[in-house]
């Protein structure tokens, strides 16, 4: 059923001059579902979310939106989403309810309706009593919640964040995503948001992970762990170099160097760290034994680390 | 309004007539106008800067020159350059309220226009009838207060045309000529980064642009000045201002008639909002900033 599609990308690319920002990137959302493009900066995630916010033109491929194309019907597909953008679109000399105000005119919504509409979300974001203060006053966390306010003003059925966390702190974070999940869950609202945190990408039902233009895997975030599969030991060393090729000759292990420390992937994991610690207990400064990360998932997809553009 | 009402209930019904949904033009043309005015009269520095200047600019100029100028049909430089201030007054509150379009792109507040589901034509002129209401608020406000100042002594008297009887014709005169500068100022601040940029415009094209209208000086007879000021478009706006609000009718007699000056200012006009509905229309790269 077309209907359950949200977002439909099909083979997107896109170009800034020389530099080739999406390289064919398709997937699908569900309706109702809450899909994250986790990547790191220049990942291209930017780029696709303009694309989807009908910001830039479309130059190859295909993008819908509740099957509006987002190139020839961009005025429909405006109409449906609503746009969160990391840099909050406030404007600080106006306050709070001001800015909502204006906002609700933008998408045609005047008088009553605008007003307990309003007055509906301030209170559900818990800005009530900082509603007639200059939005400048306000701290990043809060600007945050007026811009989420004001994105779901005229009710969208899609709702696009771009990096909604940055500039928050952990708690701000956390009432965010339970905002998130309870809109999800009370209105079906399609949820699609970019990000860079790897906590972020956990609490999202589906994610597609963006490097260098390309989607290098899709799926849940659960499912994605398991595809590394087993056991991820992380060993700190003084001289990591001579204890990697150390355990590659006691251990034949094929142990990875990522800076100062050495990544080991495998099974029985437990038992591999007895022996490890106790064949080289005077090189070692640290050891872990943890369940494969997302960022594990990015590392063994991309060959590189998540922060920077080093091969592993 | 009803209109608007209707469409915002459809939305709250929601399901699947929402992308049909079309917001009104006009209500998102009030709202970016309205913001504009709002935002002035929240600066206290800009309403003082915006009134103060143009009367230190005519008391000042109006003493130094009063000796030396001889204008036509032998009026004083005070009266000569009455219209000319506000014809300044307009020129700068069009340079103000469109640098602010390069302040909203860059924090951040032009994106979330842009991704309303508005009509690119409002955008447009919400922006530039809330330039246009600001400066002809202020220029009629200083046509209005500028000869009394004549009553304390800063000025000589002089006369005035502006009367209860031809206020709406300048009033309607002033908006046509302030709609023109601040389309101008807007396709001029719409594709740049920075406000460093706009100066640079401002300087070495808009302060000219007014300099060479007819409102500082008169035209010379001949040579090239002449024949710049003869192509300044915005010559046509001073001088039908002119003709509107001098007593004196010989003091206007060189000056090209009423008809031609509002025929070049409404081509003027239409020019320049043709160009920045264009512009604010394309979909690139810098627009999504």
């Amino acid at each position: 059923m077309s209907d359950s599609i949200a977002v439909r990308v099909s083979d997107l690319r896109h170009r800034y001059g020389d530099r080739e920002a999406l390289r064919g990137i398709g997937f699908t959302v569900a309706a109702g579902e809450i899909f994250g493009l986790l990547g790191p900066n220049g990942g291209g995630k930017t780029t696709l979310f303009r694309l989807l916010a009908t910001l830039l033109p479309v130059q190859s491929g295909t993008a819908t939106l509740l099957g509006k194309n987002v190139a020839t019907e961009s005025r429909s597909v405006r109409q449906l989403i609503g746009v969160t953008f990391q840099s909050p679109s406030l404007d600080g000399k106006l306050t709070v309810t001001e800015n909502l105000k204006h906002q609700s005119h933008l998408y045609g919504l005047s008088g009553q309706t605008a007003k307990s509409r309003i007055s509906e979300l301030l209170d559900r974001l818990g800005l009530k009593d900082r509603a007639q203060d200059l939005v400048d006053s306000l701290s990043g966390g809060l600007k945050r919640r007026v811009e989420v306010a004001k994105s779901l003003l005229h009710r969208p059925r899609i709702l696009l964040l771009d990096e909604p966390s940055t500039g928050l702190d952990p708690g701000a974070r956390h009432d965010l995503w339970e905002y998130l999940s309870r809109l999800r869950r009370d209105e079906g609202t399609t949820i699609l948001v970019t990000t860079h945190l790897m906590e972020e990408a956990d609490r999202c039902d589906r994610l597609g992970i963006l490097h260098k233009g390309e989607l290098v895997a899709i799926g849940m975030p659960d499912e994605l762990r398991l595809s590394v599969g087993g056991d991820c030991l992380t060993i700190q060393s003084s001289d990591p170099k001579s204890l990697a090729e150390k355990l590659t000759d006691r251990f034949q292990l094929t142990p990875r160097q990522i800076g100062e420390s050495i990544r080991i992937e495998g099974n029985a994991g437990h038992e591999l760290l007895r022996d490890i610690v106790t064949a080289f207990p005077s090189e070692i400064t640290a050891i872990s034994l943890a369940k494969p990360t997302l960022e594990d998932v990015f590392i063994s997809r991309t060959g590189h680390r998540f922060w920077e553009n080093e091969p592993v | 309004m009803s209109k608007a009402i209707a469409i915002s209930e459809s939305i709250n019904d929601s399901n699947g007539d929402v992308a049909h949904a079309q917001p009104s033009i006009g209500l998102a043309v009030y709202t970016l106008a309205l913001r504009e005015l709002v935002r002035f009269f929240r600066q206290r520095t800009r309403i003082i800067g915006a009134l103060g200047q143009p009367f230190i600019f005519w008391i000042l100029f109006g003493a130094g020159l009063q000796g030396s100028f001889r204008g036509p049909a032998g009026i004083s430089y005070q009266e000569y350059f009455f219209p000319g201030v506000a014809v300044m007054i307009v020129m700068f509150t069009a340079i103000f309220s469109t640098i602010s379009i390069i302040e909203d792109r860059r924090e951040g507040f032009l994106q979330g226009v842009l991704v309303a589901p508005v009509s690119r034509l409002a955008i447009v002129l919400g922006k530039v009838f809330g330039g246009t209401i600001l400066a002809v608020m202020q220029a009629v406000l200083f046509l209005a207060i500028g000869p009394l100042l004549a009553v304390v002594g800063l000025s000589p008297p002089i006369s005035t045309g502006l009367t209860w009887f031809n206020f709406p014709i300048v009033l309607a005169y002033l908006a046509l000529v302030a709609f023109a500068l601040t389309s101008l100022g807007y396709l001029i601040a719409w594709p740049m980064d920075s406000t460093h940029g706009f100066h640079a415009i401002m300087s070495v094209f808009l302060m000219p642009m007014w300099l060479l209208s007819g409102s500082f000086f008169p035209a010379p007879e001949s040579g090239w000045l002449s024949w710049v000021i003869r192509l300044n478009p915005l010559t046509y706006g001073t001088a039908g201002l002119r003709r509107l609000v001098t007593p004196n009718i010989d003091a206007v007699a060189g000056l090209p008639t009423f008809p031609v000056c509002l025929a070049v200012t409404v081509a003027s006009a239409v020019i320049y909002i043709s160009i920045a509905i264009w512009l604010t229309g394309r979909q690139t790269a810098h627009n999504a900033r």
